[in-house]
């Protein structure tokens, strides 16, 4: 399996936010976008997702399933948590896995990954921001996707939580799922590229 | 599937219950007045009513990003555009309409006509909640949405409403000639029901963007 994007550009507004990118991530390999802020880092990963319309060029998932759209093959776990905050942590975790179609046996190890467990039945306001964080990522294990599409996913997690983000990632990868993750702070995954964005486009 | 909504019931049912008790209050006690008014005063105030929730139907999802998420999920999002209308009659449209009966006796209305009060309700209101979602989705982002949401939907509602108030109305004078209008209720409905969702998901693919 292949994440192939090919010349990518991508209008926001008036500015061209990408410009004729191209890259490919190989099954097992986490591609690691970094640049200023602005650079386009969110809107490419959204790109991938399908949220966002490409201006010109293409990205394809090489050996997935033909009927599938690529942004169903994705985790994608933006900015937004996509945490309701009226249900419980158990609540959210199950909602998130019935439509994402994963198995119900998975929601109790995924919670228990990230360290959720203690608060299954707190309804998800009452949770600190690191909390909720860890629970947009537990989504990640709640239904096996092979791209999974991170921006900036450490954000509020602490050291601990950090290293549970590592080697849930490297797991991942090592059995052969594809990553493409936004980040300003270094990540330590197993086999990762980086991939520097908006250079060109800020000295221009 | 656990839709989530807020408590928005509530408010929708207690805006519609003081309506329809203030109106009375500022036309005066003349009985006969009330009755020959309460179809339409009915279905105008179950009409905002229905409004006032009809904003929040995909604004809580895209704050805390759960659109995004439906977007990649395996239902397209015309799938999830249908689900939310449906989740917004049974929690909304329902209500209200089994509200209607008990505010009608407030405003006089003739016992025959209660049968066919709710029958139109029920059978009109999926029309609100559908075309309504196609609203809520274009004013996704637009500040004081809920007011545009208005000014854009209710004109889309007019022929509900006069084909529910006109049933009533029949059903008052002759017992026998609100079927045709009823019909054309259930029609509205069902073709707001079968198209609207294709609106709204396209609506919310482009607010994504």
């Amino acid at each position: 399996m292949k994440l192939m994007a090919e010349a990518v550009s991508v209008m926001r507004g008036d500015r061209m936010v990408v410009t004729h990118l191209s890259f490919g991530v190989e099954a097992g390999e986490a591609l690691v976008l970094v640049g200023p802020n602005g650079a386009g880092k969110t809107t490419l990963i959204r790109c991938i997702a399908g949220l966002l319309r490409l201006s010109a060029g293409q990205i394809r998932l090489e050996g997935a399933q033909p009927e599938r759209t690529l942004g169903e093959e994705c985790h994608y776990v933006g900015h937004l948590n996509g945490v309701k905050a009226s249900l419980t942590v158990e609540e959210n975790a199950t909602f998130w896995s019935r439509y994402l179609g994963g198995a119900s046996e998975q929601i109790e190890p995924a919670l228990a990954t990230f360290g959720l467990v203690a608060a299954r039945d707190i309804p998800a306001a009452y949770l600190s921001a690191g909390q909720r964080r860890r629970l947009a990522l537990a989504r990640l294990l709640l239904a096996a996707r092979p791209v999974w599409l991170l921006d900036e996913p450490a954000v509020s997690l602490d050291q601990a939580a950090q290293q549970v983000l590592t080697t849930v990632v490297d797991a991942h990868l090592a059995t052969g799922g594809l990553v493409v993750a936004a980040t300003h702070a270094p990540l330590g995954f197993a086999r990762s590229r980086e991939l520097q964005l908006g250079v060109a486009a800020m000295a221009a | 599937m656990a839709w989530k909504d807020g408590g928005t019931i509530g408010v929708a049912l207690g805006f519609y219950l003081i309506v329809v008790t203030l109106l009375p209050l500022g036309l005066g006690p003349d009985l006969n007045l009330l009755s020959r008014i309460a179809p339409g005063l009915l279905w105008v105030a179950l009409l905002l009513s229905a409004l006032l929730s009809l904003g929040r139907l995909f604004e809580s999802d895209l704050e805390d990003g759960s659109l995004d998420v439906l977007a990649t999920g395996p239902l397209p999002l015309e799938a999830v555009a249908a689900a939310k209308s449906l989740a917004h009659w049974l929690t909304t449209g329902v209500p209200l309409a089994a509200l209607a009966p008990a505010l009608g006796l407030l405003l006089n209305l003739q016992p025959d006509a209660y049968a066919v009060l709710v029958a139109t309700m029920l059978i009109g209101t999926p029309a609100i909640s559908f075309i309504g979602s196609v609203g809520a989705a274009l004013t996704l982002r637009t500040r004081r949405g809920g007011l545009l949401l208005a000014l854009l939907m209710l004109p889309l509602f007019v022929p509900t409403l006069i084909f529910g108030i006109s049933a009533i109305s029949a059903a008052l004078t002759n017992s026998e000639a609100y079927g045709p209008s009823l019909l054309i209720l259930g029609a509205i409905s069902l073709a707001a029901v079968a198209l609207a969702p294709v609106a709204t998901g396209a609506a919310l693919r482009f607010q994504l963007q």
